[in-house]
């Protein structure tokens, strides 16, 4: 036994590596590099041998034998060409591609306090728009791959994890599926973008895909890592709404003006400030362990997480118990490798009652939080007979702490996959996964028997409950050969899929909150329900390589689908690309050109994600309990006869693509140049039919066709890098456009289009329009009419139709809630020790119905007929308008913005004890953003575009600590 | 594996399996009486029938026609800012309201449902699904019943846009509706009736909830005293013989008005010929009297029996007027229900001087929630309604009765008399209110309707009978959107073809002006 002393540096740069793994091979013996790159092991002999391993290098192997000092240098495996990628079924070489694909690994994921792994992407994919819903403890996000393919259709990417395509839908107690993934074991994600990367998943890839990867066991010795963090978020924007003097003023004024006194005795001394009573600071642990090597030749990765997260709206928590366990071992002298991947979560939800946030602003301030009343003290509206005053505001705490919903969602989701090397055909793979994803979700609503909101009945108790299961079985044969004779490659995938997802559905009648008494008209009528639906597929691939520089690849998958009638469920999606390595051809000996790729693509997907399951049958619907008729002495349910398309079939998307992918010196600056076309047709579609001619006036059918175009530009580069420090510099840019081009079956020139985008306020307004030639969800309002100082004057609209008077024909078409661009910007600096690294993203040319003004920012708020006092926002100081003016284009506004996600600083201690490293990071997400829009956030993650009362996104400071041993 | 991928729904039944037994009948036949009250398939709303518009003020039945025969009137008035809510009693609506689409929707989808109904009830599949003896009898007496339903729903549709889409049970689920012109429809209606009108259980046989020949013939008489609007040729001697044929079939005045409008109303047959069923419990909805009672409140609303007012609807002083003379406030007409804990009735009240001002206006407390024990309705939260909905009372037959002999029909004068003053006895409790011969006009008729018919959907038609709705013959407040009222294009007597229902079916054309 002797000791080997070196230094490892790096091969670029010849700077210093800290906190490289040197072991030797075989053994569990190793160390780290310290400060100055340097190490000391002591190796039983000569024959033993040295491993290197760094993130972000490639290993290296040494055999010792008489030398007593090695020196290293490891070479950067972000020479990104090597990098090996997730695709579709397989993975592939990132020089290889032909498709639109960007892979995300674990060191690139967004930084700081993530509690669901989608939000990992925000801001890094060009294309990729990640908007989480709101500030929600485990709330889930709308995620949408170049811009929307679908009008009622699903528009979300399907979500494959470890190759099980799973259920993006939800599940009753769940806010969100995706948050039961811990994002500590995701080890990359890949975002599928055109049709030629996305068409193997054929019928459900219209909108793109992303493909998670968890972590696997890897060969050496086994190392363990726990990270521990602690978060606290805060709210940082409120709604300006009228304090308690103001509202006393605005009345006080008004009825020495009108002489009526009849509000002004209706005010309270108090000055609340609602919000402040429902928002708090949230604090959150997120903890870490695994393991990951090889034991007894079987490579493993074991990992259990816990993290627990309150929400900053009082009564909001979120935790997540998580284990996963991979293991990768191989047989038969590898020629059987296996890899099974078992994840578990458990979830516990408390969700707030989101109704107080709304509550909040519409509560009067000068009334005080609690008084003497029957409803828990809580203070709330009375009539004349001392009891709550139907209609009237809830008090916003009491919404808050007299209702507990807890829910349970439990996950597994396990696979097994072969691969089989066919002994006289060793080229020849037999393959195939066995996957389960199966999720149960559970839980209670009590509402206490002394809440205003449910005080008739005594409360209310409610429970739900759910179960979703999806199978899937692949089979497959992989063909790979070099044909060295003619300089090509071929590889071929022939595949068998057949996937089956069965919902169970509970339902439970609602009690009073004692659980003793059910309330009359809320029993079910039928206990459970089981929606369910299959897809059985056929798939082939071929690849192509021919001198290793003119790559082609081409699939086609045959997809049936139980969602449509057997005359009509199979889909056929074909998917074309090529791709040129220019360099290779034109650049070879340029210093300047490292890298560069010309990629076209050409691919049909499909669409069957609707919340129907059934939709070509005729069938009847029985009515609930409360909708019955009585003839004689007996009441009836109804059945009623459902519309129906007999004939409804698959909506198909045509994707065309043109990339050119390059790098410069020595890809210090590289990127990607993306044109791409989205034609759907056969929208899967809600439209107007014959009124008569079945049973709604809207059908949900095959009509229609829309268009959506755009570029993309990445660009990555790294302006310094020197001994010691290195930054880098990484931007992404999205324009797209969306255009709805044909919504009917026959053209009709008098068709304006279909009324959508529901808002809060009166009755059955809608504030958007499905119109040819525009944008989805396009606004239709009224031209407002503005004095010479710019105040807007009420109820006085432009006569745009010059007819004389101001009616339905004068709304015109005015903006959309879609971005026409989106912008992603990272960097990091390393210096020596220090990491530091920042990130954010921004839109531009979206707008937002600010449903939050046009309803809370009127007179009549403030004096409410029912003879209560609301509160109204600050706007109603500089418009003065007495009623609401819904349908104004006043209140849609300019929503662009950008948003700084996240500053994070890391520190590298070092070893800290025993072969233990530390590392420290702090990370603030949501750090600030910079918009014209005057509503709380300018971020909103509704097609629809109304914004009303969002859960504020908190700002979130995280302290973290990483062990690695 | 093919096979795999035909799946059935759990709880949802394909047809041969909804019309298996007389009970699967029975419940068809219960949403087709039903879509008349409530909008969709869940109490109070989430399943609506028709999508895209809003389910209670929009496409159950009525509310969307109350909107429509009273808000253009001097009977109703709304604060409300829902939409184009306000163009109605502005008098000037377009062709892509929302609230009018919904009322396309409504009567056309009701007839589809109950041409599906008549061709499932065919000897052939009743025999085929092995229904026998009463069974089948009862089914193929409610198709007489769905019948008469059906020519209700085109008779409504008639009233309100002339002309409209046609179906009959010869038309499959998928074939586009032709359109039928006003008198086309009118000759329809009345053939079906007549012939349904030997078929229906005789009158007050019926179990409650169902309709018999006095429902026919009740139809018949107010399509009759119309005929001049709908085909442009009285036809009053029709109207007095079918009245009269409904008034001779054992009815009576119930002895109190108000209590035809509260939660016990089931009770009072008597009176009430065919009422669509509300119930608080059971049959909810927010277009059927639940509305009525809720609308018409604000912070009076323990007195309807409600546990909320929202604050909407009231009266223009054009129909209190027909109680009170100049600036008096009393009456001894007991049908004059306008004075509420809350609000009195007085001239200053009565004035409307803003629209969006609950306060302002006269005060309509005739839909309640209350029984006459004084016990509120069944639904302990107060927010559904118990009260039925009279389509055809007795009173509207002595009326029609008495203003078709006025109009030159064959009738009795003296008769007609003593028709007018029943109800008037009834109203003041004593023969006070009784007229005499001379003071038979129309022009009392039309007012004495007002009086005695107020918000049960009945003004718009009458206006029109009487050509006042869009000329100054008579003005009442905000009467075409100015406070002193003022008259309006002749094309608002029709509603418009919504734009929507053109675009889906090129066979519709539209009204004139429009």
């Amino acid at each position: 036994q002797r000791t080997i002393t070196g230094k490892v540096t790096d091969a670029t740069d010849k700077s210093e590596l800290i906190g490289v793994t040197v072991s030797v091979k075989g053994t569990t013996v190793g160390t780290q590099t310290d400060v100055s790159g340097n190490y000391s092991i002591a190796v039983p002999n000569n024959q033993a041998i040295l491993v290197f391993s760094f993130i972000g290098k490639t290993s290296k192997e040494v055999v010792v034998g008489t030398q007593t000092a090695i020196n290293v240098a490891l070479v950067d495996d972000s020479k990104i060409l090597d990098e090996v990628v997730v695709v579709a079924y397989g993975t592939s070489k990132k020089a290889d591609l032909t498709g639109s694909i960007i892979a995300v690994n674990a060191k690139d994921f967004q930084k700081g306090n993530i509690q669901s792994s989608e939000q990992l992407l925000q801001g890094k994919v060009a294309g990729l728009q990640v908007t989480s819903g709101g500030g929600s403890a485990g709330g889930g996000s709308t995620i949408r791959i170049r811009g929307t393919a679908s009008l009622n259709a699903s528009n979300d990417p399907l979500i494959v994890i470890d190759g099980i395509p799973v259920e993006g839908n939800g599940i009753a107690g769940s806010a969100n599926l995706l948050n039961t993934i811990n994002p500590n074991d995701i080890e990359s994600m890949s975002v599928l973008k055109d049709a030629s990367a996305a068409a193997l998943y054929g019928s459900r890839a219209s909108n793109g895909v992303i493909i998670i990867t968890t972590k696997k066991g890897s060969s050496g010795k086994p190392t363990f890592n726990f990270n521990t963090a602690v978060s606290a978020g805060q709210v940082f924007t409120k709604v300006d709404v009228l304090t308690g003097d103001q509202v006393r003023e605005i009345i006080n004024a008004r009825a020495a003006q009108t002489g009526d006194n009849t509000y002004k005795n209706l005010l309270g001394t108090e000055n609340t400030d609602w919000q402040d009573q429902i928002f708090r600071t949230a604090i959150g642990t997120d903890n870490n362990l695994s393991a990951g090597g090889t034991y007894k030749k079987v490579p493993f990765r074991v990992s259990l997480g816990y993290s627990n997260q309150n929400g900053i709206l009082k009564t909001n928590n979120f935790n997540r118990t998580s284990g996963a366990i991979n293991l990768s071992p191989k047989f038969l002298d590898n020629a059987l490798a296996v890899n099974v991947n078992l994840k578990l979560a458990n979830t516990n939800n408390r969700f707030a009652d989101e109704g107080a946030i709304g509550s909040a602003l519409r509560m009067d301030p000068t009334k005080p939080v609690m008084t003497d009343n029957p409803y828990g003290g809580y203070y709330q509206w009375l009539d004349g007979q001392g009891k709550y005053k139907q209609l009237s505001g809830f008090n916003p705490l009491g919404l808050l702490e007299q209702r507990d919903n807890t829910s349970t969602v439990n996950r597994l989701i396990g696979n097994i996959e072969l691969d089989y090397k066919l002994p006289f055909l060793p080229d020849l793979h037999l393959r195939t996964n066995l996957g389960l994803d199966n999720t149960k979700g559970s839980g209670t609503d009590l509402i206490n028997a002394l809440s205003a909101t449910n005080y008739l009945t005594s409360g209310r108790l409610t429970d739900y409950k759910q179960s979703k299961s999806n199978k899937l079985w692949d089979v497959s044969l992989f063909y790979e050969k070099d044909l060295v004779g003619i300089k090509s490659k071929i590889d071929v995938l022939a595949l068998h899929s057949y996937q089956d997802f069965v919902t169970n559905v509970y339902n439970f009648p609602a009690y009073s909150a004692d659980g003793k008494t059910i309330i009359p008209g809320t029993e079910p009528i039928f206990a459970t329900d089981k929606p369910q639906y299959r897809l059985d597929s056929y798939l082939g691939r071929i690849n192509y390589s021919f001198m290793g520089k003119y790559l082609a690849t081409a699939s086609i998958r045959r997809d049936a689908s139980s969602k449509f009638s057997p005359a009509t469920r199979v889909g056929y999606f074909p998917a074309v690309a090529l791709a040129w390595k220019v360099r290779d051809d034109i650049f070879k000996n340029s210093k300047i050109v490292s890298d560069m790729k010309l990629r076209v693509g050409y691919g049909v997907t499909g669409q069957q994600d609707f919340g129907q399951f059934y939709p070509y049958l005729a069938r009847y619907a029985q009515s609930t309990a409360t909708a019955q008729y009585q003839f004689g002495d007996k009441f009836y349910t109804f059945y009623r006869p459902a519309a129906y398309d007999a004939n409804i079939s698959w909506e198909t998307t045509t994707t065309k693509n043109l990339a050119l992918d390059f790098g410069f010196a020595n890809n210090r600056i590289n990127g990607t140049v993306e044109l791409f076309q989205k034609d759907t047709k056969d929208l899967l579609a809600t439209v107007p039919v014959a009124y008569g001619s079945t049973f709604d006036i809207n059908l949900f059918t095959n009509v229609g066709s829309l268009t959506n175009k755009g570029v993309e530009v990445v660009l990555n580069t790294t302006p310094i890098k020197k001994d010691k420090l290195r930054w880098d510099l990484g931007f992404n840019f999205t324009r797209n456009n969306t255009e709805i081009t044909a919504l009917r079956k026959q053209e009709d020139p008098n068709f304006t289009g279909i009324p959508v985008s529901g808002i809060s306020g009166g009755t059955g307004n809608s504030i958007g329009l499905h119109a040819i030639g525009q944008w989805p969800y396009t606004y239709y309002v009224f031209q407002q009419v503005y004095d010479e100082n710019g105040t807007p004057l009420e109820g006085v609209y432009v006569d745009r139709n010059k007819d004389g008077q101001i009616n339905d024909s004068d709304r015109y078409l005015f903006q959309k809630p879609a971005p026409s661009m989106l912008f992603g910007v990272s960097t990091s600096v390393n210096y020596n020790k220090f990491t530091f690294s920042a990130s954010g993203h921004a839109m531009v040319g979206n707008y937002l119905y600010n449903n939050l003004q046009s309803e809370r920012s009127v007179l009549r708020n403030l004096i409410d007929p029912l003879l209560v006092i609301n509160n109204a926002t600050t706007l109603l100081t500089k418009t003065n308008f007495f009623n609401n003016r819904y349908l104004s284009d006043y209140y849609i506004e300019n929503a662009s913005f950008f948003r700084l996600d996240n500053i994070n600083v890391g520190y590298y201690v070092g070893k800290v004890f025993g072969n233990t490293t530390l590392s420290l990071n702090a990370s603030v997400n949501n750090v600030f953003f910079v918009t014209k829009y005057s509503g709380l956030d300018p971020e909103n993650s509704s097609a629809t575009g109304v914004d009303n009362t969002i859960y504020p996104r908190p700002r979130v400071y995280t302290f973290g600590l990483n062990f690695d041993f | 594996c093919s096979n795999k991928l035909d799946l059935f729904p759990q709880n949802d039944f394909t047809p041969d399996k909804a019309y298996s037994s007389v009970d699967g009948y029975n419940s068809v036949l219960a949403k087709i009486y039903g879509a008349l009250s409530v909008g969709g398939n869940t109490g109070g709303g989430g399943q609506p029938d028709i999508t895209g518009l809003d389910e209670g003020s929009q496409i159950a039945f009525i509310r969307p026609f109350f909107n429509m025969q009273e808000l253009p009137t001097d009977e109703a008035m709304v604060t409300w800012n829902d939409q184009t809510i306000k163009d109605f009693h502005n008098l000037s609506w377009t062709s892509t309201d929302p609230f009018i689409k919904g009322m396309y929707a409504r009567p056309i989808w009701n007839v589809a449902l109950i041409n599906e109904f008549i061709r499932e009830s065919t000897d052939a599949k009743l025999n085929e699904r092995g229904i026998t003896g009463a069974n089948a009898t009862n089914i193929k007496n409610a198709v007489a019943e769905v019948r008469f339903l059906r020519a209700f729903n085109y008779w409504a549709a008639m009233d309100l846009f002339g002309k409209y889409s046609f179906l009959t049970e010869a038309d499959a689920v998928g074939v586009t509706p032709v359109e039928k012109s006003s008198s086309e429809l009118f000759a329809y209606i009345e053939k079906e009736l007549k012939e349904v009108e030997n078929i229906l259980p005789a009158a007050k046989t019926a179990i409650y909830g169902r309709v018999d020949k006095s429902a026919a013939q009740a139809l018949l008489a107010r399509m009759y005293l119309n005929a001049k609007t709908y085909i442009g040729t009285e036809k009053n001697t029709e109207a007095a013989t079918y009245a009269k044929k409904v008034i001779d079939a054992g009815y009576a005045l119930t002895p109190k008005y108000h209590e035809l409008f509260q939660a016990d109303n089931h009770t009072k047959t008597g009176e009430i010929i065919w009422a669509i069923n509300c119930d608080g419990l059971k049959t909810q909805g927010y277009g059927n009297t639940t509305f009525l009672a809720h609308a018409a409140a604000g912070d009076d609303y323990p007195d309807f029996g409600v546990n909320s007012g929202w604050a909407g609807y009231r009266a223009t002083k054009g129909l209190s007027s027909k109680f009170f003379s100049g600036n008096t406030t009393t009456t001894n007409d007991k049908r004059a229900l306008f004075t509420t804990s809350k609000f009195r009735i007085d001239p200053v009240e009565n004035e409307i001087d803003d629209v969006s001002n609950f306060a302002n206006g006269v005060h309509v407390k005739k839909w309640t929630n209350n029984y006459t024990s004084g016990a509120k309705g069944t639904d302990i939260t107060g927010n559904f309604v118990d009260t039925d909905f009279p389509i055809f009372r007795l009173s509207e037959m002595y009326l029609i009765y008495t203003e078709a002999v006025l109009r030159g029909g064959t009738g009795d004068r003296n008769l007609a008399l003593s028709y007018i003053n029943k109800i008037r006895e009834r109203a003041y409790g004593s023969t006070s209110g009784n007229i005499s011969a001379n003071d038979l006009t129309l022009q009392f008729i039309l007012d004495e309707r007002a009086r005695e018919l107020y918000w049960e959907g009945h003004r718009r038609t009458d206006l029109i009978r009487f050509d006042q709705l869009t000329t100054s013959t008579y003005l009442w407040p905000w009467k075409g959107g100015v406070s002193a009222g003022r008259a309006v294009d002749t094309k608002y007597k029709l509603f418009p073809i919504p734009a929507e229902a053109r675009t889906v079916n090129t066979n519709l054309t539209q009204n004139p002006g429009y």
